[in-house]
């Protein structure tokens, strides 16, 4: 996986506005987050719930000996609870928050690949239709001749 | 991995070389006629204008030499140590501190004012012996002198070390025409001559009128390895003058067994003997063997560790679910590795609390000459060991303490006197070991809290409604509000209601608390808590729920069944432990544990400073060792939670914050006493 980053690398150059994704889908929705965030993607863990904290950001893993917080973001987009599965995996990703990197997991009910998306796809955030917060979203495009939504974790994760 | 840079290297240890000088003239203060202390500043200086000279700090080099100069009078006892002295040599010190540390925020005309002052108080009125004094003989020896008689014996195994004497003898020969003589007495027969020893010693008569400092400074960098013994060599020649004047006896050094009234015995100066003394700490020095190592290395070092206890829980874990003895007797074996593993970490990042105390010094120093308030400072516990980390973090704190209560703890002069009181006040720092905790002390003998005062403010601030009926200890909680204060005056120093709240959050956040204790008239002591170390605590282990969680040992009193009779009694959160009331927090709740709660609900007795809470949990499990990590900052509006670690199994427990814990049992416990008024 580090080799294909490497031999991606000047490509990335040449087309300066090619961006490697992630590809994850939480309830019916499918996100694509910038592979520069994510660190490392693991199967469930046992998570351990912290009381008081806010409905997002409900419980703990252990990943690698470090405590990270583990966030549902369907309670953040206000979707329905839903069991793990066989494909539920947890994403961890850096992101930055008041400038300090921190590592959080997201819990993701799939993960399909990861790919390059292309501006000239991007589509405008339409102001209505959507049932959630616009500013969660940096930009939508297209992949597969699906509309994906490319998120703003640090937004959605402060 | 990294290159070391020389003059980084010789920034620190310039650094503690400044430590060492600044204490000993602080207790120089103290003790003026303590030799050993004019010594140890002495060696301080000396080596500071040696290695600043060779890492080519030639500011520092120069300047440090102006004062040893004039500090050498009173190395020579010419001078009497005061604390005008010790002030300007204070001054001195911090000169060169900035030389070395920011040469561009100085400037030479600084360190010209204070050469200026040093001149003025060693030589007043130009020169007058002080009367009777035991060395008054060596400045007419220095007039005469037109030498220095020097026997110079090496370690053995200097040559080992790649230094070469004749080199040194060399070196000697450039200050001036010498006459060397080899003493072979020592040299074994030639088949037990080890050619890597060297037997020999020398004699050197130095025909020059070189400087002591010259001389010291051809082997400033062997002088761990050697001994110097320096004459002058005046001394057998010295006019009749000085020998009539000179005091009766001076029995050691190599004349010592010479008559008494012996010529060569007569102006023997201080010297000899002076060197004798550091020769004799020098095996000490040796014994105490240390070696730099980077803080980070040690992070990383206790961070492996960490991760060791963890995964050495996890076979273990293993090892009790299963019949294999072998594997059994592995897990065991390893347990105990990693246990002695930790504390020899721990360990390694212990310092004694000393090295912070010695800093204190000076503030209070500089303070009570400031306020005029004469102080005597005493400190005890030095030898007290702390987690690096927490000294560093505790330094802030213990500044703002020992400031308070210089500056409004201990009373002006006049005041004291009106108390029949001493007239010099005293504040005393104190560190000692308490179980895992170490207390560390801040006390003042001046006038107290003002806890009258305090409760006007708070209500004045509108913290407190007038009247309210409140203890003592809660109304000087108070203290630590932010924005606090009851100074009438503000002053450069404090008053401003900054500091104290720092000192709460500081030590808070050491997983730490403070208690003040108070009495008028005769002073006021702040104690503080903390834990020995911020990486690991033992903890126990409960259940509440699903969920498990870590109380810290440290906090737990005692644990015990919850009676029926209380388990029942719903419409009151208080126990009756032997008598005393103690509020109690269902855990159950608090955490919105589901299911149904265990049969027999455990009490555990949680305390933070003087208070205490009952937790009520579902079951106990046992001890833990715990890592401690912190939560991450997307957890920060957390509360009841100090950290997490990591179980034998992998998962994630939390660790609870007692004292957070005690403020929402006061809080449910404030609850009905409302409801009554």
């Amino acid at each position: 996986m580090n080799q294909s980053v490497i031999e991606r690398k000047p490509e990335a150059g040449e087309a300066a506005a090619l961006m490697q994704v992630v590809m994850l889908g939480i309830g019916d929705e499918v996100f694509a987050l910038d592979s520069d965030l994510v660190r490392e993607i693991i199967d469930p863990v046992p998570a351990t719930r912290v009381a008081g904290a806010r409905p997002f950001l409900p419980s703990v893993v252990n990943v690698r000996g470090n405590v990270i917080p583990l966030a549902d973001l369907r309670v953040r987009f206000g979707m329905p609870k839903a069991e793990s599965t066989a494909d539920t995996r947890i994403v961890v990703l850096e992101i930055k928050i008041d400038g300090d990197p921190v590592l959080v997991g997201v819990v993701a009910d799939k993960v399909y690949e990861v790919t390059e998306i292309s501006p000239a796809d991007v589509q405008p955030t339409p102001r209505v239709g959507m049932h959630w917060n616009p500013e969660f979203i940096r930009f939508i495009t297209k992949w597969r001749e699906e509309f994906v939504i490319v998120p703003n974790m640090e937004r959605i994760l402060s | 991995m990294t290159t070391l840079d020389p003059a980084e290297v010789f920034r620190q240890e310039a650094s503690e070389l400044f430590d060492a000088l600044e204490g000993a003239l602080l207790d120089l203060g103290l003790r003026p006629d303590d030799r050993d202390l004019v010594d140890t500043a002495f060696r301080a200086l000396h080596t500071i204008k040696g290695s600043g000279a060779m890492f080519g700090f030639d500011a520092v080099a120069s300047f440090t030499h102006e004062f040893e100069t004039a500090f050498d009078r009173v190395r020579k006892g010419e001078i009497k140590p005061n604390q005008d002295l010790i002030s300007v040599a204070l001054a001195a010190k911090d000169y060169i501190r900035t030389l070395i540390e920011a040469p561009e925020t100085t400037d030479s005309i600084i360190g010209d004012a204070i050469l200026d002052d040093l001149h003025r108080l060693v030589e007043p009125d130009g020169y007058k012996p002080t009367e009777g004094h035991p060395v008054e003989a060596s400045p007419v020896a220095a007039q005469a002198r037109v030498g220095w008689q020097l026997h110079i014996e090496f370690d053995s195994d200097i040559l080992r070390n790649g230094s070469n004497p004749l080199d040194l003898l060399d070196d000697l020969g450039k200050l001036g025409a010498c006459f060397v003589m080899a003493l072979t007495d020592d040299v074994p027969f030639l088949d037990e001559l080890d050619p890597e020893h060297c037997f020999l010693k020398w004699d050197v008569t130095l025909h020059s009128d070189c400087e002591r400092n010259a001389i010291d400074d051809v082997f400033i960098f062997v002088q761990d390895e050697m001994k110097l013994d320096c004459r002058p060599l005046a001394a057998t020649e010295a006019p009749l003058a000085a020998m009539e004047m000179a005091p009766p006896l001076q029995p050691a050094g190599p004349a010592g067994d010479l008559p008494p009234s012996a010529p060569s015995a007569a102006s023997q100066p201080a010297p000899p003997v002076e060197k004798k003394r550091e020769e004799s700490k020098r095996p000490d020095d040796k014994a105490n063997a240390t070696v730099r190592v980077q803080a980070e290395r040690l992070d990383e070092l206790m961070d492996r560790v960490g991760e060791l206890v963890i995964a050495q829980a996890r076979l273990s874990q293993l090892a009790a679910a299963t019949d294999d003895i072998s594997i059994k007797a592995i897990a065991e074996e390893i347990e105990r590795l990693a246990a002695s593993l930790r504390d020899t970490t721990m360990g390694a990042r212990m310092v004694p609390i000393g090295s912070l105390f010695g800093r204190f010094r000076r503030l209070v120093h500089d303070l009570s000459r400031d306020l005029g308030k004469p102080v005597d400072f005493i400190t005890s516990g030095e030898d007290t060991e702390l987690d690096k980390t927490m000294i560093e973090r505790l330094a802030d704190p213990l500044v703002h303490l020992i400031r308070n209560a210089i500056d409004h703890g201990i009373e002006d002069t006049a005041s004291r006197v009106a108390a029949a009181k001493t007239d010099i006040g005293r504040i005393e720092i104190a560190a000692t070991h308490a179980g895992a905790q170490v207390l560390v002390t801040v006390r003042d003998n001046g006038a107290g809290l003002n806890t009258v005062r305090i409760r006007a403010k708070a209500e004045e601030q509108g913290l407190i409604a007038p009247g309210a009926v409140m203890s003592d200890q809660d109304i000087h909680q108070f203290l630590f509000h932010p924005g606090f204060s009851t100074a009438q005056v503000v002053s450069a120093l404090s008053g401003r209601g900054v500091g104290m709240d720092v000192v709460k959050r500081t030590i808070e956040a050491m997983r730490g608390s403070i208690d003040i204790s108070t009495a008028p008239g005769q002073g006021t002591t702040v104690t503080l808590r903390l834990p020995l170390t911020l990486a690991i605590i033992e903890g126990l282990l409960i259940r509440v729920g699903e969920g498990r969680y870590i109380i810290p040992l440290s906090a737990v009193e005692e644990c015990a069944e919850l009676s029926s009779a209380d388990e029942r009694a719903r419409g009151r959160d208080f126990l009756n432990m032997r008598g005393d009331l103690v509020p109690f927090v269902r855990l159950r709740s608090l955490f919105d544990a589901a299911g149904e709660p265990d049969r027999h609900q455990k009490i555990i007795i949680a305390s933070s400073g003087e208070t205490r809470v009952g937790l009520i949990v579902d079951q106990i499990i046992g001890s833990h060792q715990s890592v401690i990590k912190s939560l991450s900052k997307l957890h920060s509006d957390v509360t009841m939670f100090s950290g997490a670690t990591i179980l034998g199994d992998g998962s994630a427990a939390l660790i609870l914050d007692v004292a957070q814990l005690i403020a929402a049992g006061q809080g449910l416990a404030d609850k009905p006493l409302k409801e009554a008024a």
